[in-house]
């Protein structure tokens, strides 16, 4: 499935991202759309499963729209040596869904289109998307640096700085982005304190007094017992 | 419509699950008690898979976790409903702009709050004695101590002994080790000359017995823990008590409209309205238990209207609803430069500050009354909505791009992960008649029941309070290395000082007292107007300490508990 045809299935109210993010390999047979479109479980209670699936069924972003969302996205954050592009981690998808999801998205991110495109015809006679990457980096290049923009070229920047902060935002809570910030947790551990080659690197450090009152984590699982004046014994 | 009578008469009707009602519940089942307890929200356990939202990643949510009118902590967060709840609106007042944070499950708030479980000390129930403001509680900290102790021996509650007079130590678990930026935070309240302790949050470092697990350092209480390692009503008591054998019958989804009286003005039961088949029902209680939350309280109280009770019920007083309020708050940020570029590990801890800083100037003579405690927050937490947004502002200060675009974003994102140190304070308002909330007439929610309409406004002594929060965040963070975020708010914005009730600790509305013209219940919890009800939430507070309510509520809930037993035995009630 290529990206026009994975950003088609986002308008037909199919399973707004979970299509994409699977994706398929070439010459296989695209996986069929779910009749009704439903995430997997992540502790929903009844009415919000209620309005996920109404958001999920909804069109808000239309195709010229996605595809120019899926450009921005990829210049805002290409891929590099390590990991992939924003549209590559799914950003398009989260965009989609989001901006139903947070109306007020809607109608700066629509504007915001229709705007760069009524700038990239005035420059280049040519909609957005269908410019030269050159060209594209020429008009951000005047609309991505706040305190630097023309005044009368401000609705862009307003608009670019949107799509930048849902750019990396998406990019950063995906299972790539994770991976490239390097975040380490969200998994069962024993928090015994800063590393020693942390420490060092830091001027700040333990007091000894106030270690001594911390957990020692080898007596983790004993039962706790005190004695009357409140002194754990075990 | 008809109201459908329940077959049974019940011994106790508790209306409620979180903390007062969860603690009720236990304590008198336990007793071998026939309880009833009414929950307006749906049954929850987090170690059920399909409620689980703790070890989440953020991709599992299509909105990354962002908050949303139906959850306004964010999808992750384990309190159903927030700031609004469909159907449930309720009214402000001219000039008002109080907040109600409420949530309808089972456990209620307790499975999402901040587990800081901090013992009243003994100024803070005597405050009118030492700054002639508000009034004095009936009770000391000695008639409470006892219960703080068996709180903290059946829940688990890890902290240090320090000795400090008005923090009282307790039954401690030890607490853990400190992570960086909290150390950078040690070393700015060393420099500026504040006390800075291990917090005291109700978290087991260590197991309590075998039924809950220990804490596996994921940092994610506020989403309720599948192993049992923190507090919440459900998982530590209401649980707990269906296992002990007792007779407890959960009825969720049970929206309490009114207290039911007899014509000698007794308390007969609760009419409610099941949100299922949105059908009103009678359930007999000969002793009903008040836990809904010390506004949801007031207004079931008020509306139970009665020939005997004709200003609504415990009434008499016209307090019902008065003298509400909550605790003050501000914040302050600063960015670390040191902790610029950091090397990456899993620091994620509990849930919550493994320090804080205990209110320090009781004895210093202030241009306000009363204190705070500051809290700290910071290190490099799990990504969610909104991580990324504005990826460079902190160039303003170190140098180099705002804004533009390309792989170089990914650098300035990783530059300032887990660099910036943030502090916030929790102080004690002065309570005030004129702070309340009453029926409004004008609006009932969709089950039909007239909604609360709030009255508050903060005093002089509040707006002083927060700033002198400012002023020692200020100090605080520079003297860690920091170099301030934001503006300073002042006077204009009364000093960052938030709007009343959003630190969710709203108390006080059914407050407690030995003169039944200046109080609604005695200092059992028991309406001074009908013995046979008791108010076990907050709303029996005289005053909010700078600490926050939970523990209190729990150890009053059980103390009250106590006492009803007695009373029965002793038929007096």
């Amino acid at each position: 499935m290529d990206r026009r045809d994975s950003l088609k299935s986002l308008l037909v109210g199919s399973v707004a991202g979970g299509l994409l993010v699977t994706g398929c390999a070439p010459g296989e047979k695209p996986e069929e759309t779910a009749k009704t479109p439903e995430l997997p479980g992540y502790g929903r209670n009844e009415k919000e499963k209620e309005h996920d699936r109404k958001v999920l069924a909804e069109v808000f972003l239309n195709e010229h729209e996605l595809e120019t969302v899926a450009v921005l996205c990829d210049i805002i954050l290409p891929a590099n040596a390590n990991f992939g592009s924003a549209s590559d981690a799914g950003v398009v998808e989260f965009i989609e869904f989001i901006v139903k999801d947070m109306p007020h998205h809607q109608l700066p991110i629509r504007g915001g289109i229709a705007w760069l495109d009524s700038y990239s015809n005035k420059l280049y006679n040519a909609e957005f998307k269908k410019l030269t990457e050159e060209q594209q980096k020429s008009i951000c290049d005047q609309i991505a640096y706040p305190g630097k923009t023309a005044p009368e070229l401000l609705p862009g920047e307003r608009f670019f700085t949107r799509m930048r902060n849902l750019t990396l935002t998406g990019y950063f809570t995906s299972e790539m982005g994770i991976k490239d910030l390097g975040y380490k947790g969200n998994t069962p551990g024993v928090w015994d304190g800063v590393p020693a080659d942390v420490l060092a690197e830091h001027d700040v450090d333990y007091e000894p007094e106030w270690l001594a009152k911390c957990v020692d984590q080898s007596k983790r699982t004993a039962i706790a017992e005190w004695d009357d004046e409140g002194n754990l014994i075990t | 419509m008809q109201i459908i009578e329940s077959a049974k008469t019940y011994d106790v009707a508790i209306v409620g699950s979180g903390a007062g009602g969860g603690m009720a519940t236990k304590i008198l089942s336990e007793a071998g008690f026939d309880v009833a307890v009414l929950e307006a929200g749906p049954h929850f356990d987090p170690a059920k898979d399909e409620d689980r939202t703790q070890l989440r990643w953020p991709w599992e949510s299509p909105r990354r976790g962002a908050s949303s009118d139906r959850r306004s902590f964010g999808d992750f967060d384990a309190a159903y409903g927030g700031w609004n709840i469909e159907g449930e609106p309720f009214t402000n007042g001219q000039g008002t702009d109080f907040r109600w944070f409420r949530s309808r499950m089972l456990g209620g708030r307790t499975n999402h709050w901040g587990r800081i479980s901090l013992r009243f000390g003994p100024l803070d129930f005597k405050r009118k004695s030492i700054d002639g403001l508000g009034d004095n509680w009936p009770i000391g900290y000695d008639d409470v101590k006892p219960y703080y102790d068996k709180v903290d021996k059946l829940i688990g509650v890890f902290g240090s002994r320090e000795n400090l007079h008005n923090e009282p130590d307790g039954f401690f678990l030890p607490p853990p080790k400190p992570r960086l930026h909290e150390l950078y935070y040690v070393k700015g309240a060393r420099k500026a000359g504040i006390p800075v302790i291990p917090s005291r949050l109700s978290i087991l470092t260590k197991r309590i017995n075998n039924q809950r697990g220990s804490c596996f350092y994921c940092g994610q209480c506020n989403r309720a823990c599948s192993a049992y390692a923190d507090f919440s009503s459900g998982t530590c008591l209401i649980f707990p008590a269906q296992r002990n054998g007792g007779k407890v019958e959960i009825l969720t989804n049970a929206m309490v409209r009114e207290v039911t009286t007899n014509k000698e003005g007794k308390a007969t039961g609760v009419n409610y309205i099941n949100k299922l088949d949105r059908k009103e029902y009678h359930l007999k209680a000969r002793v009903v238990v008040m836990a809904a939350s010390a506004c949801s309280t007031a207004r079931i109280l008020l509306n139970s209207k009665s020939s005997i009770h004709q200003n609504g019920l415990g009434n008499s007083s016209g307090l019902v609803g008065h003298y509400l309020h909550d605790s003050t708050g501000a914040s302050r940020s600063a960015f670390i430069p040191q902790l610029m570029d950091r090397k990456i590990y899993n620091e994620d801890g509990v849930g919550g500050m493994h320090v804080y800083t205990p209110w320090w100037l009781n004895d210093k003579k202030l241009d306000f009354p009363r204190g705070y405690h500051i809290e700290v927050w910071g290190g490099m937490g799990m990504p969610g909505y909104g991580f990324g947004f504005n990826p460079n502002d902190l160039n303003k200060i170190t140098g180099g791009t705002i804004g533009g675009y390309g792989d170089s974003l990914r650098d300035d994102v990783k530059r300032y992960y887990g660099a910036v140190l943030g502090v916030s304070g929790r102080g004690e308002s002065v309570p005030q008649r004129d702070n309340y909330c009453e029926i409004d007439n004008n609006v009932v929610d969709e089950w039909g029941i007239p909604v609360l309409k709030f009255h508050y406004k903060w005093t002089e002594h509040e707006v002083k309070q927060a700033k002198h929060m400012q002023d020692t965040f200020e100090q605080v963070l520079e003297a860690a290395g920091g170099i301030l975020l934001g503006s300073k708010p002042g006077a204009d914005r009364q000093y960052g000082l938030t709007k009343p009730g959003e630190i969710i600790h709203e108390v006080g509305t059914t407050r407690m007292g030995d003169d039944k013209r200046e109080s609604v219940t005695n200092k059992y919890n028991q309406l001074h107007d009908c013995e046979n009800v008791f108010v076990m939430d907050a709303g029996p507070f005289v005053s909010q300490a700078d600490k926050n309510p939970t523990w209190t509520i729990l150890a009053l809930a059980w103390r009250a508990s106590d006492y009803l037993v007695e009373q029965v035995k002793q038929r007096n009630i």
